[in-house]
């Protein structure tokens, strides 16, 4: 960041060329037996080779500063190391080497209720979590009036938490959270939980919780929160700083660095960033029209048939696929796979192959979403590759009546009909407001298809 | 540096208490008997202690009489196996914290050993009401009694605090831990008494800072006489090691423990 000579402004965060490095694969001595045997090995002289195991640098050489009262977000794909340094900032693990230096009262928020005890009360969980985050028992006492109000948990408070349902658990979480009075907050992801109204109030809580003139370092997916509470953003990939400035240029740069659909092949074997043991690689992606010719728009309510082009390095039995669709906030709307419509393929061979997911009716709003693919066997990711393709959705007038279907109505819509009841010959209360849909559509909204000869399914 | 690490300790001293309230808390919920167990558990050992070694095999007790002689030690004793079973696993346990919030891991071993008093002090209350159906009086070398305790807490604390992170990276101490507490309660003078062995196992025996700490602790509180010098010196002594050890080799290996655990 810029900033003007000579002014001295007090930096709350320094971090000065960090990395942090894992090891992959080489399990870390975790018998006994492996140590003792390794130090016999020392003792007779037999020191084992040392393995060329694979090093992960979660982070690599990070440096940047944030100054008193400022609030930046920190964006990046799955892996790119965003919570590693989030857990570095906040002492949670250590750097291989670098610096960081964070000044003040720091509290850290990774995930809403840490240590909450199931036998344990909710005024008992709101003292044990609070001390976990870092306050003191005045302070809690303080704030109890307002954690209890802000969770909503009712006249719940003195009953054992393993009675709580999954959404007042979360309240209550995030609720001792908000009134943490910390001079820095690290924030991971908490907002990703919870329905609407919550985060909504979890968001104004945020941005209350900024507005104090406190130090914030806020890791979301949610590209419109990041928008909305930090000016400077931070996007990390590959354990590097991408680009770190103005939040709207950081978050178009990053949109912008997705594959897109409107590029209707997408190269996937350049993609780094990919999970699973590797033995199934995705080489590529195509986007269709229904009659198997290429497709540069894909409409609201339209047909969709992507490709599927892949490797496998052996002969790979019962290989599930699956596309995972997220919308621009990173809510995930659908995942699509194989094992749903039982349409596995049952033996995968050694060599290229290719299987077609065909969507009918594609009735999602338009707008942007995001999509992630893999390919698993039964227990065992082989590739998995998280948000890594862009998908437009456009306009179409689905309803053919020129009103169309647009961004600002959700995320799904239907084929539905208004109708005015004619109650005049019968009685109110037996009749059926709703009479049926009469829009013809179509149950088998998506289907795998292999693309083998006689059409059964196999692998080409 | 080490400054710093003691202010940081200071200022969380309230979470130690905290997951020692927790775990104080949790322990005696929905039990029926509530509390009366940490009585129950040295009282219940007691009593089969003073049928098969007092009755049966007529161990001496040092002219004190049987029940006393073993729930007195037994006091310590549970403190002792309980305290370094569920310390050497308070990491672990606690995984989840660890990774995911900052706070001087101490916090979690040390809080084991605060809860564990409560116990003891419950178990001193029964220890009162014996002594009184005994008529014993305590001289007043009772008042050297917290001495003792105070190396029962240091060598215990020290124990766990070397196990809980040696099992971070080792699973096994989960295995090992039972066995070797187990074990310990044969070469600590709680069944017997440490003048029942020969001359030169009882040098050895010093070693082990429990027999100093058992023996010191009976002798303040029933024989009106001071404890044995040599005994107690070494105990003692060995405790404040044990725990130097132990807290030496945690700090070394804690910035480890959430990339390990």
């Amino acid at each position: 960041m810029a900033r003007p000579a000579g002014e001295i402004m007090p930096h709350s965060i320094v971090v000065e060329n960090v990395s942090k490095r894992y090891q992959l694969g080489e399990p870390r001595h975790t018998m006994l037996r492996e140590a003792l045997m390794g130090a016999f090995r020392t003792l007779i002289g037999k020191k084992k080779a040392p393995s060329s195991q694979e090093v992960l640098w979660a982070l690599d050489g990070i440096s940047f500063e944030v100054e008193r009262g400022e609030v930046i977000g920190l964006i990046g794909r799955n892996g790119a190391g965003k919570s590693t340094l989030l857990k570095v900032l906040s002492r949670i693990t250590y750097p291989n080497s670098g610096r960081v230096d964070v000044n003040g009262r720091v509290g850290s928020l990774l995930e809403v209720g840490t240590g909450f005890h199931d036998e344990l009360t909710g005024r008992e969980n709101i003292f044990l979590n609070g001390s976990i985050l870092g306050m003191r028992k005045r302070e809690i006492e303080t704030a109890l009036d307002k954690i209890v109000e802000f969770a909503d948990i009712g006249g719940f408070l003195d009953t054992p938490i393993k009675r709580y349902s999954s959404g007042m658990r979360m309240r209550l979480g995030f609720s001792v959270a908000a009134h943490l009075s910390t001079d820095v907050l690290f924030v991971d992801e908490v907002l990703a939980v919870g329905d609407a109204p919550f985060q909504k109030k979890c968001l104004g809580a945020m941005r209350e919780l900024s507005d104090g003139g406190r130090t914030v370092v806020f890791v979301s997916h949610n590209m419109a929160a990041v928008e909305n509470l930090c000016k400077r953003t931070i996007w990390i990939a590959n354990g590097k700083i991408v680009q770190d400035g103005d939040t709207r240029e950081v978050i178009r740069a990053y949109l912008n660095s997705f594959e897109s659909s409107d590029r209707q092949t997408l190269d996937l074997a350049a993609v780094r960033e990919r999970k699973g043991t590797g033995h199934v690689r995705f080489l590529k992606m195509e986007f269709l029209n229904e009659n198997g010719g290429a497709e540069r728009v894909i409409h609201s309510g339209g047909a969709l048939r992507i490709r599927f082009h892949y490797e496998c390095d052996r002969d790979i039995p019962n290989l599930h696929f699956g596309l995972q669709l997220y919308s621009n906030l990173g809510v995930l709307v659908s995942e699509i796979h194989t094992d749903s419509t039982k349409q596995a393929i049952e033996l995968a061979p050694k060599g290229k192959g290719c299987i077609d997911l065909e969507i009918d009716f594609l009735n999602l709003m338009p707008g942007t979403y995001y999509a992630g693919l893999f390919a698993a066997t039964w227990h065992e990711y082989q590739d998995w590759l998280e948000n890594v393709a862009r998908i437009e959705i456009e306009p179409s007038d689905f309803y053919g009546t020129g009103r169309g279907v647009e961004a600002r109505f959700g995320l799904v819509f239907f084929p539905f009909r208004w109708s005015v009841p004619d109650l005049s010959f019968s009685d109110a209360a037996e009749t059926s407001a709703v009479t049926p849909v009469s829009i013809p559509f179509q149950r088998n909204g998506h289907q795998w298809n292999g693309t083998g000869r006689n059409g059964t399914l196999s692998s080409r | 540096m080490n400054a710093k690490w003691l202010s940081e300790l200071w200022r969380y001293r309230e979470l130690a208490y905290f997951f020692a309230w927790r775990d104080v808390k949790v322990r005696y919920k929905q039990a029926a008997l509530g509390a009366a167990w940490a009585v129950l558990q040295p009282l219940l050992t007691m009593v089969l202690f003073t049928l098969f070694f007092g009755r049966l095999a007529r161990i001496p007790s040092d002219g004190v009489p049987y029940p006393l002689f073993s729930y007195s030690a037994l006091l310590l004793w549970t403190y002792f196996a309980a305290v370094l079973g569920q310390g050497g696993q308070s990491l672990v346990a606690n995984s989840n914290l660890i990774t995911k919030v900052y706070f001087p891991r101490l916090a979690l071993p040390a809080s084991v050993a605060l809860s564990g008093l409560l116990d003891f002090v419950i178990g001193v209350g029964f220890l009162v009401i014996l002594m009184v159906y005994y008529g014993i009086h305590p001289g007043w070398p009772l008042l050297l009694a917290p001495v003792f305790l105070l190396g029962l807490v240091l060598f215990t604390l020290g124990a766990s605090l070397f196990l809980a992170s040696l099992s971070v990276r080792y699973r096994d101490i989960k295995y090992a831990a039972p066995f070797l507490i187990q074990m310990w309660l044969f070469v600590t003078p709680v069944i017997y008494p440490t003048t029942m062995l020969p001359e030169r196992l009882q040098t050895v025996m010093a070693v082990n800072p429990l027999a100093g700490v058992v023996e010191g602790f009976r002798a303040c509180l029933f024989s009106g006489r001071l404890p044995d010098p040599l005994l107690t010196g070494v105990s003692l002594t060995t405790a404040v090691v044990v725990f130097v050890i132990g807290l030496t080799y945690f700090r070394k290996t804690e910035r480890a423990f959430a990339d390990v655990i």
